[in-house]
């Protein structure tokens, strides 16, 4: 039950803090920028996780890009998985595949699908799209690891929307069942979701529609399946950090961990924020020039 | 004589002496699916995952990416209808190395009626690329297939039955994917089966004979993948084909011998089947009679067909 520290040299990037938030700015014009280069995709997902992407990837993560298929190493799922670009940007930032490869996302024979497919990148855990499956198979994973005496950490990122699923909580349940502390759910609540419910009259939202969970504390749903709880401010980098890692920490208590992170949906570009119909759209050329601009990113793509 | 539900779990119990990565992953119906067997055998090799099938057939995905080879039990109808989209996704699109025992297939489930028989398992699960699709004749050929689909990597869909049904191949048989088996010969007609529905085919085909009519019996153990120039070639010397199968006859063992023959040597098929309708509870005798898959039932129906014909 106790993932410990991996087996083996595990070689990581310890990215500072700056360095980190360096890092995201360059993910978030890769993301505005490929998906207005591919026509199509999803935006305000993707920029709400960036911060927690890089932090992961980064800071966190025991994994050896250049041999994905490491036995040792630490998963990572991303069960919101239309947040894909996110993902792969990070990951090409982080060397699994050429930056210049993000120019072929949906583009027909391209290891980078419009949804995580394992089948043709390697490095993806797990093929994610259908909302609510990642944690199951991210609970497979944690699970199978104890039985053969790993040592890695499974995280999965979910969004808040996404559990509305209830395949979800079934996964919940049997992950507390089992006392898998190797197992680690980042819920990434950026409060919208792609239409969203209507906002009752009177009632303020940050963004323009009704939260996907207004008035439930998602936290205190977890806590009473019986797992760890931690709440963080999802675009504080040192806090993500310190809560992936607190939860790999507590991995021999026996419970698995829900780090419960509020985001802002669109994060890091005045267009894009709370806006829940940047969901899914294609940034106008003004728009891309406004999100170098505001990004601070020179002409070679790269962050001031 | 043993149901393939039984069959399946005793080779799995004896399997998992040998390799250490088989597991089975249950939704809570062990003691109907038999996987209590294994249960009992390996007590730390089974987990139990409650009622919650989706997950289970998620979690199923996870393990196979760590080297085990999961075996999944619960009803036929709770993998192909309510956890179709993960069967879909995580395990066919990714070609896990994930086995379905699909268990209480058909229309013969024990007095569950409609909500619990699953006649459309074959035309879904045969829609699936990659998906490896098992339908075993009794409890020898089951064995044979559950230890192949262990020793290969790759999806498997097993359909099993609850209730025994006689023997029809001798121990020693061993199981090829996509190969067809021709269980008696005969000149007049074919009959295309698979599954149990096999069995009942031979005793149909024995009434016919005492009526003059010869009848061969080809038995499809894999829908998918299937030889189709040999289910061509058996077929091109009957003057009547007929498929027989405890199924709809929409996309199943019927559509499949429809699609061959209409791309390779079109000619006439009768399929026999469940007509597009739900069944019910009731005795297995009652609906095999009501849906025309008794052994009289089928053998009335060919002979009035092939007199159709010969007109």
């Amino acid at each position: 039950m106790d993932a410990g520290p991996a087996p083996g040299p595990a070689p990581r990037k310890r990215a500072a803090p700056s360095d980190l938030g360096m890092l995201a700015r360059r993910g978030r014009w890769l993301v505005i920028s490929t998906v207005a280069g591919s026509g199509g995709g999803h935006v305000g997902g993707p920029l709400s996780a960036m911060d927690m992407l890089v932090a992961l990837f980064f800071r966190v993560l025991r994994v050896r890009p250049a041999e994905p298929g490491w036995p040792e190493r630490d998963r990572f799922i991303l069960s919101k998985g239309h947040s894909s670009i996110g993902l792969y940007a990070v990951m090409a930032m982080r060397g699994y595949l050429p930056v210049e490869e993000l120019k072929t996302f949906d583009k027909g024979d391209s290891r980078l699908q419009g949804h995580p497919d394992m089948t043709r990148l390697p490095g993806l855990d797990a093929s994610t799209g259908s909302l609510g499956q990642g944690l199951a198979v991210g609970l497979g994973i944690a699970l199978g690891a104890r039985m053969r005496g790993l040592g890695c950490h499974t995280f999965v990122m979910l969004g808040d929307g996404e559990c509305q699923e209830g395949m979800v909580w079934e996964s919940v349940n049997v992950a507390a069942r089992y006392g898998l502390g190797n197992l680690t759910a980042i819920v990434d609540q950026n409060g919208l979701q792609q239409y969203g419910w209507p906002l009752p009259d009177g009632e303020a939202h940050p963004g323009d529609r009704a939260d996907p969970w207004p008035g439930t504390r998602l936290g205190a749903v977890f806590e009473a399946f019986g797992w760890r709880v931690v709440e963080i401010d999802g675009h504080d980098l040192e806090a993500i950090v310190a809560a992936c890692e607190g939860a790999r920490g507590a991995a021999s208590d026996g419970r698995p961990t829900a780090i419960l992170a509020r985001t802002v949906k669109g994060k890091g570009l005045s267009f894009t924020e709370g806006r829940h119909h940047w969901h899914s759209r294609v940034a106008t050329p003004d728009e891309v020039a406004q999100a170098r601009l505001e990004l601070g990113i020179d002409e070679q793509g790269m962050p001031r | 004589m043993k149901a393939t539900r039984e069959a399946w779990a005793e080779t799995l119990v004896e399997l998992a002496r040998t390799n250490p990565d088989v597991l089975v992953l249950d939704a809570d119906l062990a003691n109907s699916t038999k996987a209590d067997a294994f249960a009992r055998a390996y007590p730390e090799r089974f987990l139990e995952m409650g009622i919650a099938e989706q997950n289970m057939v998620g979690v199923a995905a996870g393990l196979a990416t760590v080297g085990y080879v999961p075996w999944l039990s619960s009803f036929a109808v709770f993998f192909t209808h309510r956890a179709l989209d993960q069967v879909r996704l995580l395990v066919a699109q990714t070609h896990a190395n994930v086995k379905i025992g699909a268990s209480y297939s058909g229309l013969l489930t024990g007095l569950t009626g409609k909500t619990h028989q699953d006649v459309q398992d074959l035309a879904i699960m045969r829609a699936m690329p990659g998906l490896t699709v098992l339908v075993p004749a009794d409890a020898i050929e089951c064995a044979a297939m559950v230890r192949w689909a262990t020793e290969t990597n790759g999806p498997v869909y097993l359909r099993l039955a609850r209730d025994a049904g006689p023997d029809v191949f001798d121990e020693g048989y061993r199981f090829e994917p996509g190969t067809v088996r021709l269980v008696r010969e005969g000149r007049d007609v074919l009959l295309v089966s698979t599954g149990l529905q096999t069995a009942r085919c031979l005793d149909a085909a024995g009434l016919l004979e005492a009526g003059g009519i010869s009848a061969g019996v080809l038995h499809v153990p894999s829908l998918k993948p299937v030889d189709a120039e040999a289910l061509v070639d058996a077929a091109r010397a009957a003057r009547l084909v007929v498929s027989v199968e405890e199924h709809t006859v929409l996309g199943g063992l019927g559509g499949l011998v429809a699609e061959i023959l209409a791309a390779r040597e079109p000619r006439r098929l009768v399929r026999i089947g469940i007509e597009d309708s739900w069944g019910e509870s009731a005795p297995n005798d009652f609906l095999l009679d009501k849906h025309g898959l008794s052994p009289a039932r089928v053998a009335e129906r060919v002979a009035r067909e092939l007199a159709a014909e010969t007109r």
